[in-house]
């Protein structure tokens, strides 16, 4: 078991940033940790694809077992980001990083590091869900699990009530775990995709933008979902819906031009904010 | 980027300030007719009351439909909610300000006290506060606001001696016994109202840096001396 790390939540390299992206006081951007289990220590951490950079020094602790919203402008790095945390990047060639990531105080980009492993340990849910469209509710859930060999049918059986009833979907599908995952709802299928990432067990879950496609309904039941599944995960959220952020979030990142500008307690972000700039932004006067 | 609800926000913010003139309009006048023994002034100042009650409700409503409709946060949020508060102080400076007006229009008939002077030094003091901490709602004066709060002691202090100071009267010559009651309110009044003006100074220092300092140590500070200046002798 690594060491786990405390260290109080950090904003990024300010000097590194255009005067338009100061923060306007460095010390009053970062809550106090103490007490929490670290989940990422990341540290001056930059991304580029292929000549473009898209993350400048990034430096930001995320902790364990709390909800971590980012928001930003498009194309202000929030997703390069969140899929940085999961090495999903490496799937884009000519992707280079530079910097640290540490998950639970293990480098997640050290060479011995499997990302497969990465991506057992981090999971994550995107914007549109994408269930298998071949495959049943049960073999959508149950599909991480099998990949890695797991056959034990009685363990399989258990893993996928345990796993759908995290996702509070498992009453409305208990009677028929053999249909098509895509024969759910868009709601249904987003939560269908939150039990196929946590049956493996994941230390941390990541959601692209998970709501962006749901009804109120079905976001509602989300953002509850959310707040349940923070007992036992990390999560981190990317969300262009401030209100989610405000409501779901315990910390939020405000990202601007690759840039982290401010890190605070979400309260503090939305009541309060140092800078200027994520003041604009979550009052929707940015731009 | 100028968004098309913004004009709303403006309204609000003026119309606070709006009902911050007439509070200190009305007391000016209802302390006038005291004063000056004023009937007439007396009866505006009755009159212009309802105005101020309907200015809250306006306010309350406003206040009510942006959060529900625009979604504020951060600094717009709080010019919101303290608009909110203010308002509601400021109605209670309009309740004071009528109740000085009809103790003032029962004296009017009556010779006066020597006590008047020291009730128009309180008043100037309790007008001061409150044009300081209405100015803080556009300047964002923390500083400001804090010597608002700071003052206020000064003015329960002389509302103290004013009470003693009519207690001893009414004892040495009991024909005044009802005057002196009538003066003593209003002296209570004056006394309110600093303390409504220094609720609004603690909701301006909210707003300006999103901290709340009532009944903190910090709103406590640097009060002034202990013996206040001497009262004209009466």
């Amino acid at each position: 078991m690594p060491t786990m790390v405390e260290r109080p939540l950090t904003t990024s390299a300010a000097s590194s940033l255009p005067p338009q992206v100061q923060p306007a006081d460095p010390a009053s951007t970062g809550p106090s940790a103490a007490g929490e289990t670290v989940a990422f220590e990341i540290d001056k951490f930059s991304l580029w694809y292929g000549p473009r950079q898209a993350l400048y020094e990034v430096s930001i602790t995320i902790p364990a077992t709390r909800v971590t919203a980012i928001i930003g402008p498009s194309g202000c790095g929030k997703s390069t980001f969140l899929r940085a945390l999961n090495r999903m990047h490496e799937l884009t060639p000519g992707t280079r990083l530079s910097g640290r990531l540490l998950l639970r105080g293990q480098d997640l980009y050290s060479p011995e590091i499997d990302p497969t492993v990465v991506r057992r340990r981090v999971g994550m849910v995107f914007q549109k869900s994408n269930p298998f469209p071949t495959m049943t509710i049960a073999e959508n859930v149950l599909c991480g699990l099998r990949l890695n060999g797991v056959t034990d049918r009685d363990f399989l059986r258990q893993r996928l009530e345990e796993s759908l009833r995290m996702a509070a979907l498992w009453d409305e599908v208990k009677d028929t775990l053999f249909r098509p995952g895509i024969s759910l709802s868009g709601g249904q299928q987003q939560r269908l995709c939150i039990a196929r990432a946590i049956a493996v067990r994941p230390e941390v879950l990541l959601l692209d933008e998970p709501c962006s496609a749901l009804d109120p309904i079905a976001t509602a039941k989300v953002e509850e979902l959310i707040h349940e599944l923070k007992r036992s995960y990390t999560i981190v959220i990317v969300t262009h819906n401030m209100q989610q952020a405000a409501r779901c979030s315990d910390r939020t990142a405000f990202f601007y031009l690759g840039k982290l500008v401010e890190y605070a307690d979400t309260r503090t972000i939305f009541m309060n904010p140092a800078n200027p700039q994520t003041e604009a932004y979550v009052s929707g006067r940015f731009g | 980027m100028k968004r098309f609800f913004d004009a709303e926000l403006e309204a609000f913010r003026s119309r606070l300030l709006q009902m911050g003139e007439r509070a200190q309009e009305l007391t000016r006048l209802a302390i006038r007719s005291l004063m000056e023994a004023d009937l007439k002034l007396s009866d505006q100042v009755i009159a212009s009351d309802d105005e101020i009650d309907r200015l809250e409700v306006q306010i309350d409503d406003e206040a009510i439909s942006y959060m529900t409709l625009r979604g504020p946060v951060a600094s717009e949020l709080r010019v919101v909610i303290v608009g909110m508060k203010a308002s509601h102080d400021l109605e209670r400076v309009g309740d004071e300000a009528t109740s000085i007006a009809r103790r003032a229009r029962r004296l009017a008939i009556e010779p006066k006290l020597e006590s008047y002077s020291d009730v128009q030094r309180m008043a100037n003091i309790a007008l001061e506060m409150l044009r300081d901490a209405l100015d803080c709602f556009i300047l964002e004066d923390e500083q400001k606001a804090l010597a608002v709060c700071r003052r206020d002691p000064e003015v329960d202090n002389m509302n103290r001696m004013v009470y003693r100071r009519l207690t001893s009267y009414m004892i040495e010559r009991p024909d005044t016994i009802a005057r002196s009651i009538e003066l003593m309110f209003i002296s209570k009044s004056i006394e309110r109202i600093a303390d409504h003006a220094t609720n609004i100074a603690e909701e301006m220092i909210y707003l300006a840096k999103g901290k709340d300092v009532r009944h903190t140590e910090q709103v406590r500070k640097e009060q002034p001396p202990a013996s206040v200046p001497p009262f004209t002798a009466s």
